[in-house]
């Protein structure tokens, strides 16, 4: 395998493979109530407790659409620059299951909400272009739960009719790191847009998988297999990772490559076969009879994009443009909406500089050493700017800085109080200072001697022993200034 | 009064809002003559001690201003009843009690009727004569030997025999009007959208649609008027100005422009029905009403769409009774033996036919040739009518092409039971409304029907025109009472 910077390849014998990727995202959209019903859709309910008559397809129940999101969708579609369709149809997507209540899955096939569009990747060396082919809105289905009994299957239906958006990207991707990113920049604008929470634990956001390999160079796509309903970025990483492998390997054997579906399995990190092509379902789609057209107006569409938030590529070039910052730090600063309000709320009253280091490096080593979210932080953005400005302007050095942050991070406490209860104010009276020093250089006087006959590497030594009898306190350029003057 | 079944609904209203009679004893009345005929088989379940019940209470607190105060009606098994058993005709859901109401039913005990019972039909509504039924064939008061028409036969036998007043069918193909015209009955197919499905057992979503069925134009006019509402359970439900059809209702159609289609000609028609023809013809000039040739030239190929859309939809409509949920489970090895066990078991042999050309016509590689044409003739059909009603303000054709035919003769010939559908199918297709009234007999004393179909939302005008022709023609039932020993 090489990695020259940006490509991801694969080389076997004298032969270099390039993976093909393309995925579909089911995305579940932020909703009170279900796309056809009026039940409710909290993630972790008791079984069976969120159902309606509709979601249990009881006879002569008819889907009505939740209008809330239609709208999800739409500003789901404006987030990723797509054409966004004033017509769309509900189709039914027709196969037995216990969980499929219906005994088909209303979807959209021919007709969706949402047309191309595109997602921008920033990858180490540069940025890419991730083609969206489409987007519609779907049901989910309800869970069947095998593992309860021995004989029987148990079916729990909270899930079933929840709106999910499926998002079909184009086979752009073409290594693990740019799916990675592509999931996370979906998963960011989404955030942004408030349509879909992008926690993948509790399943809001799944992935099925295209992989197929072709010989570097080569314009004309591989057989593609997808792998299905992957969970988590790491995994769809690793599944594309074996599976790329297993096409080399077939292909350098002299083999063809099935189209199939295919199952990740997270514990031996392989995947397996699960249908072949002529094995799959026909799901003869047609249009809903029970549902008419959707069709919106372009007010109805232009009314939502005044509802618009400023989306992570925006604000990135605000970011750079107005506060100088670099491409890398707005990256990290942007990509979740949680980061930049914490980061915008912090610079309101102090020093974007500043913010921005202690922010990227102390904020979020802290946190993530404690394992929290920005949201949970135990400082607030008020506090921290207090602190960046107790920095600033000289009350306490940098050093300290980390003492105090540290005391904060044990509970929101104010920094000055911490600052003026544990008597940590910088010492920057000179007078003080030259006292302080004076001290030091007579308890030293061999070393002074030998600093000035040239070593003068010694004031290092000076410098660390002027600070530790201050307590830390001392202030460093002040300390430095007058400890030359006077050796 | 003794016969009081004998009294047409607008009669009974009548006299419970004069209250020359309570709502007990019309409800008495009707229990004791649909206890006297249970041969005829229109019941499926019977809910007569309530009905009793709710008609005492009627009389304890009378609500008169209502529009059907304390009358009694049973309707077809079709319509899910609240803590009754519907079963839509299938043993899939012989045990299903529905915890809801359907909208048409509600909005008839919104005004004061009282439910009797769940009356037989078609499985799933798929049949011309009510013999596909999981709960027996009904028989056609007219005659023994006869089926009722289908797939709302139950309803049409149980309105000819006055075992209910009123009552409400549904019609996808001409499933009100075809038993109407087999009974001598009248049944009004509404346009698309103007009753509410919320709570209808489906069969082709794209088609279904409630009706009333009567002894009369006016009765009919009365019941659409209770049952038409926009319902937002409903994203077919149309929200458009309903008439007081019964309010509005008048005999005066001078000058309506009256279309015959000449495409209605079938050639295997008998003398007797293009006599009927004729005659309703000079009926309707008798009336006032001006006649004029039209062409609807896709007719031939309305009865081939149906037949594809129709199957396809119930196709996927059907796939809930799966004995996972509700109704029917046949046990099996696992799933989808238990599916293949109950399904085939649960499901008679007519509507497994109709699963089974569903499937297929939405299946890849014949969807194109099948479905998808047949959605496109079907627009050609509608654009016929449209074309049509440029010229003229309703359209005149017999409902069937025949009378009624015997019990047993078609169950073994589906094609030849489809034909049945012919002139009545075209109107589903199109979301027209339609009505079926009585306008002769044919050689053996068998009621026939005339078909008048107007344009889309214009049931008043199609009612004005029967509540015309009705007193030209004068129809009278000859109805014995052979089944009551």
């Amino acid at each position: 395998m090489s990695k020259n910077k940006s490509e991801y390849l694969i080389n076997r014998h004298d032969n270099q493979y390039e993976v093909v990727i393309g995925l579909e995202v089911h995305a579940q959209v932020t909703s009170e109530s279900k796309l056809f019903s009026t039940s409710a859709t909290k993630f972790g309910a008791e079984p069976n407790t969120q159902v309606s008559l509709v979601d249990a397809a009881f006879p002569g129940m008819l889907p009505v659409i939740n209008e809330y999101c239609v709208k999800q969708a739409i500003k789901t579609g404006i987030g990723l620059k797509a054409k966004i369709n004033k017509r769309s149809v509900f189709d039914r997507k027709n196969y037995f299951y216990a969980d499929l209540p219906q005994g088909y899955q209303i979807s959209q096939f021919k007709d969706p909400i949402v047309g191309e569009g595109k997602v921008i990747l920033d990858m180490p060396d540069g940025q890419k272009e991730v083609g969206i082919e489409r987007l519609h809105l779907e049901q989910d289905a309800g869970k069947s739960i095998h593992d309860l009994d021995p004989k029987n299957t148990f079916v729990d239906l909270n899930r079933s009719g929840v709106a999910l958006m499926e998002i079909v990207s184009k086979p752009d991707l073409r290594s693990p790191d740019e799916v990675n990113a592509y999931i996370k920049k979906l998963r960011s604008i989404m955030r942004y847009l408030g349509t879909c929470d992008g926690n993948m634990q509790e399943g809001s956001l799944r992935a099925d998988v295209n992989v197929s390999v072709r010989k570097k160079g080569s314009k004309e796509f591989g057989t593609r297999c997808e792998i299905k309903n992957v969970n988590s970025i790491k995994f769809m990483q690793m599944a594309i990772e074996y599976e790329a492998n297993r096409q080399v390997d077939l292909i350098e054997d002299g083999q063809t490559i099935d189209q199939e579906t295919r199952l990740f399995d997270t514990k031996k990190n392989e995947t397996r076969s699960m249908r072949s092509k002529e094995d799959a379902h026909d799901y003869r789609y047609f249009p809903d009879p029970d549902l008419l057209p959707l069709e919106v107006s372009d007010d109805f569409i232009e009314n939502l994009k005044s509802e618009i938030p400023e989306l992570p590529d925006e604000k990135k070039k605000r970011f750079i443009e107005k506060f100088k910052l670099s491409p890398y730090e707005a990256n990290i600063l942007v990509s979740d909406i949680e980061t930049s309000n914490y980061f915008e709320n912090v610079i309101k009253k102090s020093d974007v500089k500043l913010a921005t280091n202690w922010i990227i490096g102390e904020l979020f080593a802290a946190l993530n050493e404690k394992n929290l979210e920005i949201t949970e932080s135990p400082i607030s953005p008020g506090n921290l700017s207090k602190l960046i400005n107790l920095i600033k302007d000289g009350t306490i050095s940098g050093k300290i800085a980390k003492t105090v942050f540290e005391q904060m991070m044990e509970g929101d406490k104010d920094p000055q109080k911490i600052v003026e209860e544990k008597g940590l104010k910088q010492e920057s009276d000179p007078k003080a200072l030259e006292a302080l020093i004076d001290k030091v250089i007579d308890d030293n006087r061999d070393k002074a001697t030998e600093y000035k006959s040239g070593k003068v590497k010694l004031f290092g030594f000076f410098v660390g022993q002027v600070m530790k009898v201050s307590g830390g306190k001392a202030n460093p350029q002040l300390v430095n200034e007058i400890l030359k003057k006077k050796l | 009064m003794s016969d009081i079944t004998k009294q047409s609904l607008s009669e009974l209203v009548e006299n419970i809002k004069g209250k020359k009679l309570s709502s007990s004893e019309v409800t008495n009345a009707f229990v004791e003559r649909s206890e006297k005929s249970k041969e005829l088989n229109a019941y499926i379940t019977e809910d007569y001690a309530n009905a009793l019940n709710k008609a005492k209470k009627f009389d304890e607190k009378p609500n008169l201003d209502l529009k059907l105060p304390g009358i009694p009606m049973a309707v077809k098994d079709l319509f899910c009843t609240r803590d009754l058993r519907t079963t839509a005709g299938s043993k899939i859901l012989n045990n299903f009690v529905p915890t809801y109401e359907s909208t048409v039913t509600q909005n008839i005990w919104n005004q004061g009727a009282i439910l009797m019972g769940k009356l037989n039909c078609d499985e799933f509504a798929m049949g011309s004569s009510n013999e596909t039924s999981f709960f027996g064939n009904v028989q056609n008061p007219i005659d023994k030997n006869l089926v009722p028409g289908g797939s709302s036969g139950g309803s049409s036998s149980a309105v000819a025999a006055q075992l209910t007043p009123i009552t409400i069918g549904t019609d996808t193909g001409g499933s009100i009007r075809q038993p109407a015209s087999f009974t001598g009955t009248v049944g009004l197919k509404p346009t698309y959208g103007s009753c509410s499905r919320y709570g209808i057992v489906a069969f082709a979503s794209s088609l279904d649609q409630a009706g009333p069925m009567a002894q009369n134009v006016k009765d009919c006019a009365l019941l659409q008027e209770v049952i038409s509402t926009y319902d937002e359970k409903d994203s077919t439900s149309i929200d458009f100005k309903r008439n007081e059809y019964s309010k509005e209702l008048t005999k005066d159609i001078k000058g309506k422009k009256i279309g015959i289609p000449k495409e209605y000609r079938v050639d295997s028609m008998p003398k007797e029905i293009e006599d009927l023809w004729k005659k309703g013809i000079e009926y309707a000039k008798d009336c006032g009403a001006e006649i004029i040739d039209i062409s609807l030239p896709h007719t031939n190929y309305a009865l081939p769409t149906y037949y594809i859309v129709a199957p396809a939809e119930a196709s996927s409509n059907l796939a809930r009774y799966d004995g996972v949920k509700y109704g029917f489970r046949a046990e099996g090895e696992n799933l989808i033996d238990m599916y293949e066990k109950t399904r085939s078991e649960g499901f008679g042999a007519e509507v497994q036919r109709r699963i089974m050309i569903g499937t297929y016509v939405l299946s890849s590689g014949y969807y194109d040739a099948y479905y998808l044409k047949a959605q496109k003739v079907r627009k050609l059909i509608k654009n016929d009518f449209d074309d049509a009603y440029k010229k003229v303000d309703a359209i005149l054709t017999p409902s069937t092409p025949s009378s009624a035919f015997k019990i047993g003769e078609k169950t073994n010939d589906p094609v030849s039971m489809y034909l049945n559908d012919i002139f009545t199918v075209p109107v589903n297709l199109a979301g027209l409304p339609g009505i079926s009234i009585p306008a002769g007999h044919d050689a053996n004393g068998y009621p026939l029907g005339l078909q008048i179909i107007g344009k889309a939302f214009d049931e008043q005008n199609i009612l004005n025109i029967a509540y015309a022709m009705e007193e030209k023609i004068n129809f009278k039932n000859n109805i014995t009472d052979w089944w009551i020993k």
